[in-house]
Parts: structure tokens; sequence; C-alpha cells
């Protein structure tokens, strides 16, 4: 369980990162966090010939209020997600999310951009991310570009990101103060990635649900959103809601995998047990 | 592949060494650093085993490049007892509720512990079980860890 051989260097700033990625053709890889490119080396499943270090780049840090929500630099540590005020009370879903996310000395190193531009099917952020409809800002040496969340994942570790792209930042849109996310998932061991994973944010208003949007992680090979349980929701008044054929109807827009984790019948099965009570929570407290 | 010159205050003393950039912080701290009270198991993040303190914060040494520790703080298990060879009161707690079996995972258990009360000294008892989460202990000696937790809860001895 060594790592193979590779150069290392520390970039200072934005540019100095990039350059490498501009010139090293896809075998150059960026050292977020390293909470899982460690383990991919370990395990010999990376072989870069370089590995950028992009924990000493100021530009990537910081938390702050934005025009319509929160920007989060890309190299924010999950531990910090975890118990930052602007976070707690502007996207509390994500620091919801961050407290499923590995353990006290992982979240320690792992960053939010490098959880989600790791994809990985069954992680949180992914999942919140495209709950919430965030946006990720990336950069090149070519300039800079922002991708929705339902355009950013595309199968299990893949990304819309090219490989001479570092993430920057990560903007949370505002979805009002009366919002509410809640995120859940079953896991056999606390910090495991989820066998079944769900975000849901909804807004209610007099009674009716004006906005809602659902994420799966664990049950897809990308987090899945359940268009047609959400469009089913919207405009109705809370009271008539029959939640569990609602969950009939997001499990459906599901396409879990059969593995030696779970089967996929499994997982659908926790999944229609879960989702009448997060609807519950994220609906009935307000109204 | 490249090679770097690093230094790192390690228990409070520095220590110099050049290291392929390849060498993991818990290689480093055992192989040229010769300080093998940390211990590897997994190697790769699962099972806590090597975890140490660096700036404050309980992380995985065999997730953490020795390159990356150049300039920082790390207190591993043979930097916590005092000057006059007093044990840390982790370590004291540990022994008192007979918190080891093979120890093979215990070093690490202690660091987290160690970290979890530096950052907070009166946590909760669900605060150290959270923190405890982190580690595997193949002998499945987990009944001692949690006595360890309820007594240093609240910033009991």
């Amino acid at each position: 369980m060594k790592p193979p051989p590779f150069d290392y260097f520390a970039a200072h700033d934005l540019e100095e990162a990039l350059e490498p990625l501009a010139e090293g053709g896809g075998d150059a890889l960026v050292l977020a966090g390293g909470q899982t490119l460690l383990p991919l080396l370990a395990y010999r499943l990376a072989a870069p010939t370089l590995l950028v270090d992009i924990n000493g780049v100021a530009a990537l840090q910081g938390i702050s209020r934005v025009g319509d929500g929160v920007r989060i630099g890309a190299m924010t540590r999950q531990a910090t997600i975890l118990r930052d005020p602007i976070i707690a009370a502007q996207t509390p879903g994500l620091a919801m999310a961050a407290r499923f996310v590995g353990h006290t000395q992982t979240r320690a190193r792992g960053t939010l951009g490098g959880s989600l531009s790791f994809a990985e099917p069954a992680a949180e952020f992914p999942a919140t991310a495209l709950a919430l409809g965030a946006r990720m800002e990336v950069r090149s040496r070519d300039g800079a570009r922002t991708l929705e969340a339902d355009e950013f994942f595309l199968g299990p570790y893949t990304t819309a990101m090219a490989p001479d792209e570092i993430m920057t930042s990560v903007t949370f849109p505002d979805w009002g103060p009366d919002a509410r996310v809640v995120v859940h998932e079953v896991a056999r061991r606390s910090g495991d990635f989820a066998l079944v994973g769900l975000v849901m944010a909804s807004r209610v208003e007099a009674g009716k649900v004006v906005r809602t949007a659902i994420s799966w992680f664990g049950m897809g090979p990308t987090p899945l959103r359940s268009l047609q349980a959400e469009q089913a929701m919207t405009g109705q008044a809370v009271s008539d809601l029959d939640f569990a054929a609602l969950a009939e109807l997001a499990v459906a827009d599901t396409d879990p995998p059969d593995d030696i984790q779970a089967s996929a019948h499994y997982r659908r099965t926790v999944a229609r047990r879960i989702f009448p009570r997060l609807a519950r929570q994220t609906l009935e407290a307000v109204g | 592949m490249s090679e770097h010159a690093i230094e790192v205050i390690l228990n409070g003393r520095p220590v110099r060494a050049r290291v392929e950039s390849r060498r993991t912080l818990g290689d480093f701290l055992r192989r040229d650093a010769g300080q093998t009270g940390t211990h590897l198991a997994c190697e790769h993040g699962v099972c806590g085993a090597c975890t140490v303190i660096v700036d404050g914060e309980a992380v995985r040494s065999c997730l953490m490049l020795a390159v990356q520790a150049d300039g920082r703080k790390v207190t591993t298990v043979e930097g916590l007892e005092a000057s006059d060879g007093s044990l840390h009161r982790v370590q004291q707690a540990m022994q008192d509720a007979y918190a080891l079996q093979c120890g093979y995972c215990t070093p690490g258990v202690v660091m987290t512990l160690a970290a979890a009360l530096e950052a907070n000294p009166k946590p909760t008892e669900p605060d150290l079980m959270e923190a405890l989460s982190g580690h595997l202990c193949r002998c499945t000696g987990y009944q001692g860890m949690m006595k360890v937790a309820k007594r240093l809860a609240g910033g009991g001895e």
C-alpha cells in the first residue's frame, strides 16, 4: 500500500497551479484534501506523473455572502463547513450533509471542491449541490466558466470538468428564510458511503408547496433528481399529499446499483421508507 | 520522482529530512524520524490507527504526504506525556479503563481523543463517540474506549 512514484509541486497561486495542468496532458493531477486521492494512489488506481498541491492557494479559501447566496472557496475543509456561522445561517443543508462525510480525522483535510470533483455517486455533497442548485466555478489557463449542478455530474467519478481545470468556488443559492433542507442517509457504519441517501429541500407558503427538490445519492451512477415527484408536489396543499404514493414516484426515478454492499431491491425498499419521513420534516413543520 | 527537503516540528523539536514526494507522513514518522509509536495498518484511510495531530487537528498520517507537513507542528503519541514522565490524561484514562487489547489501534485512538480535548476541554460523550467512530479496533475492544469517552466527557479525568 505505497503510492507509485510521482513529482510533486506545491502551487502558491492559481496561475502556478493551472500551468502544469495545461502542460500535463491529463497526467498531472490536483491534490486538494487528498482524502480520496491518497487511497487511490495507495491502491495504485491512479498513476499521475505530477501532483499539483493546491493547499497553499489562498484564492481557493473563504466563505462569503454574495448577491443570491453564499460563495464557498473550493478548498474549504469539510470540518470548516460543519462549524462556519455563514453556512449555518445561509445554507444549513450543506452543514447537515457534512456530518455524514467521512470522519473527524478526514474532514480536517477533505474539501468541498475535492468531494464534488471526485463525484462519488454515493457521496453527500454532490447530491446536496444538485438539490440546492449549486453553481461550480472552474478555471483553466484559458479562463473561467460556471457549471450548474444539473449539468456537472455525468457518471460515476465523471464530471463536466476538463483535466486542466480546477474548481475555484461553489455558490449555493438562497432558498429563502423559510426553506427547509433535510439530509439523511442509511449506511452500515458511521462515515461509510451511503447505501441510500436523500437530500430534500422545500419551501411552503400558506400551506402549499411552492418549491421542492429531491436528490438521491447511492441510488444511481450519479446523484439523481426525482423530477416526477417534485412536479407532483409543487403547487399542492401539504395536507393533500399522499406521501406513500409520492415515495413510489420518487423511487421510480432512481437506478440503484446491485452490489456487494446491498441489493437494488434493498436500496429501493429503504428509499421508500425514508422518503415520507424526510418529506414530512421539510413540509409539515413550516406550512 | 521529485525529492524535497522538509523540516517538521515533531513533538516540539525540529526534524529535517529529505523525502521522496510519495513518502506519506506516517512513513516519514516511522522510517525517517524513527518514531514508531505511530502505527500504520490499512494505509488507505479506513482504520484510523495512524492518526496524529497536525497543527492541532487529528488527521490520518497515511492520507497526508510528508512534504505537506513541511513547516507544520506534528504531535505523535511519543509527544503526549509530560516532561516528568506522567501520562497524558487520555493515556491515563485508557490505562484505568483497560481500554486496549493488542495495542495496535491504540496510539491513533489516543491522538484522536487528545485532539478532541485540545479543541474542546469539556466535550460531551457523544462528541467523543463521534470522534472515536473514525477508528477500527480489530480486537473489537470498543467497550473500554466507550468507558474512556464517558470518563473524559465534561472535562473529567
